[in-house]
This record gives structure tokens, sequence and C-alpha cells, in this order.
């Protein structure tokens, strides 16, 4: 659930992004039979309605409990976020800290790497004996937790990345450390910075809804979920889980687009050379 | 023969890795005059890389005196009396090329009309006026190191560092940037020293060529190179030249022996 | 050896003294934000571990005993998690690796899934698995797949991809056929993705299995201890602690193994910080 450096998306992706609609046709086109498909064999074979409802049974249960479900989703994004928010700036200044201080960065960073493998989910109770079960404040501080890990690694790994002869121009210009970290390390470590801040956002949302599962507000979409599940009222599960996705991939987009923006120099945001 | 003062003054240089015990140079007596543009060759290992880091003060000499524009190494990099340029081009991906050759300048503290100005300059004397705006990875190896020089320049340095610039670059873009940075030496009016692997671009470039030995790294020789200025690319095709060449690399040669010859 | 076994101590014993620093302080003045402070919500740490070693009931075996066997069988259920995840995803990417229009069609469908809490369709997945007369603790196991395919499809393609374009030429010029250029070029080339892909791999399917033995009520494995200890938190915190500083050790042990069997399939230079 977790995940280190490596990024999630091959190289190319990003250029993908930028391509002409003949590129994305194929996508399309199977997102268009993939729901076809779905809705078809649903209805035709008559197979798993139970557990596994039609798309157009599952949008009109969302239609229909929208007010429930939009409130639940935006309480759950509400922590996801927050978690996110203080997680990555945590993050970030540890990250700042043990590039400064490079022996203490390197003695550290195998720990942060093997923390980084705890399955920080199963501390969900305590942060509920902590903040509270229906605080929101408990989710938070797990989303947080999940958050913190991935994206100091990587973003010590872009400060730490800078090549030698970028450090030694520098100092022929008498650069203090300060400078070198301001005009060299920080930009260096940009990428990075997104490519972490990119899977945190898919693991603080999926840390706010799974650490319901430990218990939580009745307002919070996991408890929906569990809840829906539960009494075997699938339809509902689905419709969350569809807020859910819908959420997740906004969230991811928000991130991505301010990537774009901040990034703009890069050649994979411009089409560079092949 | 000027009567100034040497730019780069070396006595008894010596260098010695202290993890391995290994000996990168031995007792290096050189001295570099003004508007000289003096060439550093030597086979692989020989220390040619390290003597030019030494020179600015990027590492330090186990033994010797560095006197750089009459100053010691330390406190001529704290004035920034020189200007560096390696084999990768080290530009900085997120800044246009203006940019990247203004980077010393805002070290400086030139104000932007300043800047703006120099840069312009900058980036008329290594014919690179349109790309101001491009980003480093849109330009051909070439065009970056003439960033790379245009940057080290840019600040007016009276000396200039070169670590095999032209390294990467195929043959004819590297004959073409050698006549390059010729006009530019002879325009900047600054004092260059210039490490390089090859023979011809060594003596088509330089007014001397150190020559280095194997590892520790001893001056062979050095050869006064007496072709006319300007050079130009018939330079290259004139008997003297080729005789300075063969001289370059008997003693080349030589020190490859005499490094045979020693006890280990 | 003296050194990294000196720094490991270092940070035990620093950890250490932060919690318990925190906890005299927080005692001291009585601090209720972010959480009050007592000996409930922080015991000792030399109290959650010196539980292990009582009775975890009355007159029952050890507690240290229990949540063994509890971590056993959640490590069964992530092992082979695990090797279906990777086994699919590896297929996946040499399916994909073979066909660009694959891949540009079903890439963007590979990254969003990322997206879906696939945790939270874990009800549905255990009822029909279970429907199906499987065994409870595979239904965990396909969760934990699910979450193990997609950081192994998405590096193993990449790392498929990876092998310089003159390596394929020479391959070309022995008129190699695919397969022969798949065994001999193309996954050698991917092991060093793989195996971080492994390494992620290996914290996913842990939590998978942790969290999806919740909805699948399995009181064996470490998820239904961590309930289980959840609902006598106010008697005895330290019995919950204790179970998550062992399912920390479960997630940290599955790393390590794949840390340890890439040192001794794959022969990498170290990693250079600058």
């Amino acid at each position: 659930m977790s995940t280190t450096v490596v990024q999630p998306v091959p190289r190319n992706f990003g250029r993908m992004m930028g391509r002409s609609a003949r590129d994305w046709a194929p996508a399309v086109a199977i997102f268009v039979l993939g729901i076809a498909l779905w809705e078809g064999l649903v209805r035709g074979l008559d197979v798993q309605r139970f557990l596994l409802p039609a798309p157009s049974e599952i949008l009109s249960t969302f239609w229909d409990e929208r007010d429930t479900l939009v409130s639940a989703g935006l309480f759950t994004f509400k922590e996801a976020v927050g978690g996110f928010l203080i997680g990555s700036a945590f993050a970030v200044l540890v990250a700042l800290v043990l590039a400064r201080w490079r022996p203490l960065g390197n003695a550290l960073m195998p720990y942060a790497i093997a923390a980084n493998a705890v399955p920080i989910i199963a501390f969900a109770p305590i942060t509920n004996n902590w903040f509270g079960i229906l605080s929101p404040a408990s989710k938070m501080a797990i989303a947080a937790v999940i958050v913190f890990f991935p994206v100091m690694v990587n973003t010590l790994r872009g400060l730490t990345s800078v090549r030698p002869e970028s450090v030694e121009l520098m100092r022929s210009y008498a650069a203090r450390e300060r400078d070198i970290f301001r005009r060299v390390r920080i930009p260096t470590s940009l990428p990075y910075l997104f490519t972490g801040l990119k899977v945190a956002t898919v693991l603080a949302m999926i840390g706010a809804i799974v650490g319901d599962y430990f218990g939580g507000s009745q307002d919070a979409l996991g408890i929906q979920i569990r809840r829906s599940a539960g009494i075997f009222a699938f339809e509902e599960a689905w419709a969350a889980i569809f807020v859910a996705s819908v959420l997740g991939i906004a969230f991811y987009g928000a991130v991505a687009l301010a990537e774009r923006v901040v990034l703009s120099w890069h050649p994979s945001v411009r089409g560079g050379r092949e | 023969m000027n009567e100034q003062a040497a730019v780069v003054s070396l006595k008894s240089l010596t260098k010695d890795f202290a993890r391995g015990g290994v000996r990168a140079l031995q007792e290096i007596d050189l001295e570099v005059r003004p508007r000289e543009f003096v060439s550093l060759i030597g086979p692989s290992g020989c220390g040619k890389s390290t003597l030019l880091r030494i020179i600015g003060d990027l590492v330090p000499p186990t033994s010797g005196e560095v006197v750089v524009n009459g100053k010691q190494a330390h406190q001529a990099r704290l004035d920034r009396d020189y200007g560096i340029v390696f084999q990768d081009a080290v530009l900085y991906d997120w800044r246009t090329v203006a940019k990247n050759i203004a980077l010393p300048l805002e070290m400086l503290d030139w104000d932007r009309a300043r800047r703006s100005e120099r840069v312009g300059e900058m980036v008329e004397l290594v014919e690179l006026a349109g790309f101001e705006d491009h980003y480093p990875w849109q330009l051909s190896g070439g065009m970056q190191q003439r960033v790379s020089i245009a940057r080290a320049l840019s600040f007016d340095p009276p000396l200039l560092l070169m670590d095999e610039p032209f390294g990467a670059l195929d043959e004819m873009t590297r004959e073409r940037m050698n006549m390059e940075l010729l006009r530019i030496w002879q325009e900047s009016g600054s004092t260059i020293v210039f490490v390089t692997h090859s023979i011809a671009e060594a003596v088509f470039l330089s007014t001397r060529v150190v020559v280095l030995s194997p590892r520790p790294g001893r001056i062979t020789g050095i050869v006064d190179i007496d072709l006319p200025q300007p050079r130009n690319t018939d330079t290259r095709e004139q008997e003297r030249f080729f005789e300075l060449v063969t001289e370059v690399r008997e003693l080349l040669r030589t020190g490859d022996r005499s490094g045979e010859e020693l006890p280990a | 050896m003296l050194r990294r076994g000196l720094v490991f101590a270092a940070v035990l014993a620093g950890l250490w003294a932060l919690w318990e620093a925190y906890r005299a302080f927080g005692v001291a003045v009585s601090l209720t934000w972010p959480f009050e402070v007592n000996e409930r919500t922080m015991p000792h740490i030399h109290d959650m571990i010196g539980q292990l070693f009582e009775p975890s009931r009355r007159n029952g075996p050890l507690l240290i005993e229990v949540l063994g066997k509890a971590a056993l069988f959640t490590a069964k259920e992530a092992a082979v998690g695990f090797a279906l995840g990777a086994g699919v995803g590896f297929l996946i990417a040499v399916a994909l690796v073979h066909s660009t229009l694959l891949q540009r069609g079903l890439l963007p469908y590979i990254v969003a899934s990322q997206t879906i809490p696939i945790l939270a369709i874990a009800p549905m997945v255990v009822v029909w698995l279970g429907g199906r007369g499987l065994p409870g603790w595979f239904s965990v196991s396909v969760i934990a797949a699910y979450l193990t395919f997609f950081p192994v499809a998405i590096n193993a393609l990449r790392g498929l991809q990876s092998a310089d374009p003159r390596a394929h030429e020479l391959m070309n010029s022995y008129a190699a056929s695919r397969w022969t250029v798949l065994w001999k070029l193309r996954v050698p080339a991917s092991l060093p993705y793989l195996f971080a892909a492994f390494k992620i791999a290996a914290t996913a399917c842990v939590v998978g299995a942790i969290i999806g033995e919740l909805p699948a009520s399995i009181q064996d494995g470490l998820g239904g201890a961590i309930l289980n200890f959840n609902q006598y938190y106010a008697s005895s915190p330290e019995s919950l602690w204790a179970t998550n500083i062992i399912a920390a050790l479960l997630g940290i042990a599955f790393f390590l193994l794949i840390v340890l069997t890439e040192k001794l399939v794959v022969r990498r230079a170290p990693e250079h910080f600058v």
C-alpha cells in the first residue's frame, strides 16, 4: 500500500498525456467497450447482479442517494486532504533537514525505507483511541503517517541526487551551503517531490476510507461502504465506491495539474526531444 | 612576454589521496602568464583534472604552493577570480539559456538591468542569439557547451579553467568549437588553462602544452607552440603543426616509458 | 558492520527515548493536544513488550504465542497474495510490452485502478469467493494480490522496456525469436525494476492481508487480533500496542526478505548520495 521511490507510471506516460487524440483513441475505445460489456453481461446473464450491479444501476443508486453519498464523500475527502497536507509538510521538512546534515540523512535513510514497510493502517485503532473514534482527526492522523514516508523518501532522494559537477560549479562561485540548497537542490528535487505527492494523494484517500474499517463516524464514506456491504446492499456500497474513486481521481488530477504548472520547464511537460 | 605577475603559480605541488595512499600529482611546478592558453595533456589517471580542481580550490593540495591571481587559491575562489567549464555542460534544466548564463551574476548580486545587458553580450559572443529563451534540453551538445562557456565568462574572470569541455562532442563539432574558443579567447583577453586528451586539439589551441606523465603525475615536458596567431583551419595542415604534434606525442611516450622503468 | 550495529542501536534508543520523553512531558503538563497523554494512550514501551510474555487472557497461552500464530496465519495469506499478484502483474507486463496497442488501451486503467479504494470492495470479494466455496483466507489473499499486481505490472513493464536499444539490435542480428529476446534480454534487464516493485508489494500484500481479514471476519490472523484487543483497550492498552508491534515487524520482515533476495540475485552498484 505504501510506496518508495519508484515512479509508479512508465516514463512515457507523461508524454502520452500531452499527445493527440489518436493516441487516446484505444483507451477511450476500451472504456466504452468495458462499460458496455459490463452492462451487457450483467443484464444478459443476470449474473452476479447481487455482488456487481450494472453500471446503470450503480449510477441510478448514486443519484438516489446522492445527498448522503456526496456529503459522506466530502467528509472523508477532508480527512484525506488534511492528512495529506500534514504528512507531506512534515515529510518535506524532515527531508530538508536530512539533506542538509548528510551524515544523519545517510544513517537514517535505510530506516525510513524500512518504516515504509510497516502496515500503518493497522494503527488505526490506536489513533481512534487517541483522537476519538468519531473524530476526523483520527483518520487524518493515519493518512498523515501513511503519506509521510513515501513523500519524505522521494524528496530526500531528489535533494541528494545532484551531480557532483553541479556542486563544484556552485563552489566555484563561492556559494554557501544555503545557496546551493536554494538554487540547485530544491529545484532538482521538485520532480521527485511531485512523484511522491501524486502517490500520496492515493494513499491518503485510501487511508481515510480504510481507516473507517476499524470504526468511525457515520458521516464517513468508509463506514457507509462497510455498512452497506454488511447488510448486502451492494448497489449502495458500489455507489459509495464510485464516489470515492471520483474523488480520488480528482485529488490526483489536482496535484498532477499543479505539477504541470510548477514543472512547466520539464521536458515531459513540454514534449521535449526524444 | 608580459612582465605582469603570473595568473597561476604552482610550486612543488603534490597531491595524495588518503584513501588507498595514492599519489596523484608529484612536485608540479608551473607558471601561467596572463593571456596564455595553456593545455594540460596526459594519459588517463595522470591527475590533470585533479590539477585543474586544485587550481580552482575545489580539491585541496597535500603540499606545495598554489597562487592564483596573486592570492591563495582559496581566496581566489572566494573572490571569484575564475570561471570553470566541465566536460558536461552542467546547465540547470529549470533555467532558460539566458538565466543559466546569468547564474553567477545573480550570485554576485548584479541588478537586473546590468545582468540583462551582460547576458546579451555573452550570447552574442558565443553566437547563440535567438536561443535565449530555450531550455538546455532543447539544444545540441555543442550549443550547451557554448552556454557553459558564456556562463563561465559572464562575470569577466581573469582565468578560465576548462576540463575537457569538448570531449563529448564529435570530431567536426569539436574542430568548430576549437575555432570558436580561440575567437572568444582573443576577444575576451582571458587566460585559459585547458585539460584535454587530444594532442591535435592541444597543439591547435595553445600557446604552451604541458605534458604530464602517468600516475603519479609529473611534468614530463612543456612544448612552446610557436604557430602564428590567429590560427585557422589551414593551421592544422601546416608542417610545423605536425612537427609539434609529434613532439608532444614523443613526450607522452617518454612519460609512459619512464613510468615503466621506475620501480613500483 | 560494527558501525551499522551501533547506528541501529542508536536509532532504536533514540525512538525509545523520544517516546518516553514525550510521555513524561505530556503527563507532567497534562497535555491534551493533539491528544490526551496518560498511561492509557501512551503505555510505557517496556510494558508493551512485557505484555507479550503475559497470558493473553486468564489462564490462556502467552500473548506472544497467540500473536505468533496470528502472524503466521496472516503471513500465509500475504505470501499467497504476493505470489498471485506478482505472477499476474508480470504476465500483464509481458503482454503489454509486446503490443503498443494494448498498452495504449489498458495503461490508463491500470493506473486509474490505483485510485479505486480496492480495500473498499473487500467485503464484496469475500462474499463472492465465499459463495464459491473457497476458504475465507483465500479471499484475503485475493485482496492482497490485487494490491500487489499493480506495482509489479507497472514496474515490470518499465523494466522489460529498459534494455538498451543497441542490445535489441544485437539480438536482431542473431535473428533471435521473441521468446529468446524476452528471456535472455528483457527479463534480466527488468530485474532491478522488479525488485523495486517487490519491495512495494511486500508491504502492500501484508496490509491487504490484515485489512482483508476484517470484512471476512477472520479471527485467526493479525487483523482479527487487532480488532479483538481493540475491544479490550480500556483494560489492557499494552496488548493492542503489542499486537501492532508484531504487525509492524511482519511488514518489515517481508520487506527485508525481498531485500535479502535481491542482494543474492541481482548485483547492483551501490547507490550514491551526493
